[in-house]
């Protein structure tokens, strides 16, 4: 919840600050891709904010490693499922224009339809490979 | 300038939340999305409070900083998040996670971040 919370305050101060939706999936995109035609707020140009985000974003990673120890990484999940998995997320998120953070956190926070219908959608698809994932395949994750 | 140490902070403190929260552990996601399982809810509670702060703020902030709202329901929309899904329940990262966990110098988190990229890319090639 607290942590939640950190999001959540994070996303509203992006909005306030600098005009810019937190939606990770579109401020990665917008660097290497461009902005995707179905990403509310995406301009082309200004690339330099988005660097400082992600670094934050890293940095905030290295920091909570020094203060809680290092992260345990899993053991024995193919680099092809990881490669996999990234390419449909990268695909995927830019067609729907939105993340977790972008359709959920933000798109929920405006009570907007199509964030609400995006997060329904990625969810159920979750749940589903999950559960094929771990069950019929039985991948050590 | 000032922009751009705002939007430093503001990835540090959603970072921070994310690991907090447990969303950058892979495994900790699958718990969550895997119900069959020994389902950990947990993250529910996480979502329920981000967007709890988001409702409460943004409405002011976007009348400050106005940003287009469209309603379509059209089939990329659909589609898309149909395919982040399916890549979010195989590997158990979203992005702002995958980019956090960048820290932990793994193999997979560069992996995640290179292929995710990469899948950006191959979007624009096919449909801009």
């Amino acid at each position: 919840m607290v942590g939640g919370v950190l999001i959540g305050l994070a996303s509203v101060w992006l909005l306030v600050a600098n005009g810019r939706i937190a939606g990770v999936s579109g401020i990665l995109h917008g660097l290497f891709a461009g902005p995707a035609g179905n990403t509310p707020g995406g301009r082309a140009g200004d690339r330099l904010w988005r660097v400082w985000f992600i670094a934050g974003l890293v940095v905030a990673g290295i920091a909570w490693h020094a203060f809680a120890g290092p992260a345990s990484v899993r053991q024995g999940f193919g680099v092809g499922w990881v490669a996999l998995a990234g390419l449909l997320v990268g695909f995927g998120t830019r067609m729907s224009g939105g993340c977790t953070s972008g359709h959920g956190v933000c798109g929920l926070g405006r009570l907007s339809l199509r964030s609400l219908v995006a997060v329904a959608i990625f969810m159920a698809a979750g749940m589903a490979a999950a559960f094929v994932v771990r069950h019929p395949l039985g991948l050590p994750s | 300038m000032i922009a751009y140490a705002s939007a430093f902070g503001a990835g540090l403190v959603f970072g921070v939340g994310l690991w907090i929260s447990g969303m950058a552990t892979p495994r900790k996601v699958l718990d969550f999305l895997d119900v069959t399982g020994a389902w950990d809810p947990s993250l529910a509670l996480v979502m329920a409070g981000a967007v709890g702060v988001t409702l409460a703020g943004f409405p002011a902030a976007l009348k400050r900083h106005p940003i287009e709202k469209r309603s379509d329901l059209n089939a990329p929309l659909i589609i898309g998040a149909t395919i982040f899904g399916i890549g979010w329940g195989i590997g158990g990262y979203c992005p702002g996670p995958a980019l956090t966990a960048l820290s932990n110098l793994s193999v997979e988190a560069f992996v995640f971040v290179g292929a995710m990229v990469a899948g950006g890319l191959a979007h624009r090639l096919a449909f801009d």
